[in-house]
């Protein structure tokens, strides 16, 4: 069945405490007909990846506004490769400088939403660039 | 059909040599086993779920839960294997704790070393059919505990508070080995009872002043419970609530009427979940509601699921017929009509026709009903005619 929601996780990895936006962006994928998993603060790779493989999502979107996104990021990115999640993708947003954008895009996400993106970019990327389904 | 099923398998065998070339790391197996036969596939991945594979074990919830034709080849596999697991229902209105209850549970179980599924089911948007699955935020304790596995799933339109693929999810859990399986409702109303046959044992949890005596004589999911929560026990209240609910509920009568199952004596507690208080008098009042429920009680209840199980697919199959013959473009609105309009027979009014008549109050909506039937019969056995009148 091809009809059926895009399975998305929503997830906080590190410490900073701003889920507004997580929050935001998971009622608003809601709104697009996303199935949205969000997970709550103050997540480690670890739980993101496993939380991520259990529910078996098309998409991770990891929201980040501490500035750790260079060692947090690259860190979910191969945990999942480790696990044979290859095939997921992979999408950050919060505040992360544009300096950064290449090395991450290198370690594996697929996109970098920054401040003023709105929910219907980030779901029309997800609906392009999400694994084919079956 | 022959010749569908061939090209199929020429593809398959196109990409497995295609992924032969692949090296051999854990994706070019994933990639195997997306490529073979729908049968190979589902063989892959159940072998792998029954070893401990947890991607292959999320991947086979997913096929259930989308029904797709490779999760049926699975449950037929796993169905054998299962029956063994002691599944819990945790059921109640939005916002009384269930998630933070199942938690507090998984606690429990994980100290006297269990491996725990947990199922959580949380709405689908009537509107957009997007949905929020918010239950594992209140579970993260236990997010990298290799034997906890937790699932949400959206109700996908589903009405009685499980989706309805959460049996299936919960008989994949039992296979492949889980000792228990918490199974969480959505947010329910009054009449919401589904778990009550999806599970060994109903939990209905409260939170304090939801209601008075009036409630608790109400009838639907109260009646349902095999023990009853007030959770939140540190706010006002939850003791004179637990109190409430023991008084009306204490006076069922003992024995059964003829023809009825027995009535439930429910036991009453009161928990903080978010503390952990009382959750260990909890899993001891389910356990001892298991050992009861042992005898004919526990096999009535078996019998039940089976039965729920049976139509949950008849009913499927029967949607399927219904879009066979009505072609690739079905929606329930369409499908009497589409379905009267198959294999035109002359002595037959045209679909449309016979939907007016209804309209028009000339025939009533059962005769239509039955000239549906019998059309889909005819139809599924072969004979083709069809009685309307």
């Amino acid at each position: 069945m091809t009809d059926r929601p895009l399975k998305v996780l929503i997830a906080k990895p590190g410490l900073d405490g701003h889920d507004r936006g997580a929050k935001v962006l998971a009622r608003g994928l809601r709104d697009e007909g996303f199935e949205v998993v969000y997970t709550g603060l103050r997540q480690t790779p670890e739980m993101i990846v496993t939380a991520a493989l259990q529910e078996d999502v098309d998409v991770v979107g990891l929201s980040i506004l501490s500035g750790a996104h260079m060692t947090l990021l690259p860190r979910i990115c191969a945990l999942m490769r480790e696990r044979g999640m290859d095939d997921v993708l992979v999408a950050a947003g919060g505040i992360i400088p544009d300096d950064d954008v290449p090395a991450l895009k290198e370690a594996g996400v697929a996109a970098v939403f920054g401040p003023g993106t709105t929910i219907a970019q980030v779901a029309d990327f997800l609906r392009a660039n999400a694994r084919a389904r079956d | 059909m022959a010749g569908s099923q061939g090209s199929k398998a020429a593809e398959g065998s196109k990409a497995a040599e295609g992924s032969k070339a692949a090296e051999g790391s854990k994706a070019a197996e994933g990639s195997k086993a997306a490529e073979g036969s729908v049968v190979e596939r589902a063989d892959l991945l159940c072998e792998a779920a029954l070893v401990g594979d947890r991607r292959a074990l999320a991947r086979l919830l997913t096929a259930v839960e989308n029904r797709t034709p490779l999760a049926e080849v699975a449950l037929r596999r796993l169905y054998p294997r299962a029956g063994h697991a002691q599944l819990i229902g945790v059921t109640g209105p939005p916002g009384a704790g269930k998630s933070t209850l199942v938690a507090a549970l998984i606690g429990e179980l994980r100290r006297a070393g269990r491996p725990v599924a947990v199922v959580a089911v949380d709405p689908s948007s009537p509107i957009t059919g997007g949905a929020v699955l918010g239950d594992r935020v209140r579970m993260q304790a236990y997010a990298t505990d290799a034997d906890v596995f937790i699932r949400s799933m959206a109700a996908r339109g589903h009405a009685g508070g499980l989706s309805s693929a959460t049996s299936a999810a919960a008989a994949v859990f039992d296979a492949v080995g889980f000792d228990v399986v918490l199974i969480e409702t959505v947010g329910t109303g009054q009449s919401e009872v589904e778990v009550a046959a999806a599970a060994d044992t109903t939990i209905v949890v409260e939170a304090p002043e939801m209601g008075d005596e009036i409630q608790a004589i109400k009838a639907g999911l109260l009646e349902v419970a095999d023990v009853i929560v007030v959770n939140k026990g540190d706010r006002p209240g939850a003791h004179r609530t637990a109190g409430q609910l023991h008084a009306m509920l204490a006076d069922a009568p003992r024995e059964a009427r003829p023809g009825r199952p027995a009535p439930k004596h429910p036991e009453v507690l009161v928990t903080t979940a978010a503390t952990g208080e009382g959750v260990a008098e909890l899993l001891g009042a389910i356990d001892r509601h298991r050992s009861s429920a042992r005898g004919s009680d526990g096999e009535s209840a078996r019998l039940r699921r089976a039965e729920a199980q049976v139509w949950a697919v008849l009913v499927d199959r029967l949607h399927a017929r219904v879009r066979a013959l009505e072609g690739a473009e079905a929606s329930v609105a369409a499908t009497p009509r589409a379905l009267l309009g198959v294999q035109p027979d002359p002595a037959a009014p045209a679909a449309g026709e016979l939907l007016r008549s209804v309209a028009a109050h000339e025939i009533d909506p059962y005769a239509a009903a039955d000239a549906i039937l019998d059309r889909l019969v005819g139809a599924a056995s072969g004979s083709g005619s069809a009685r309307v009148r």
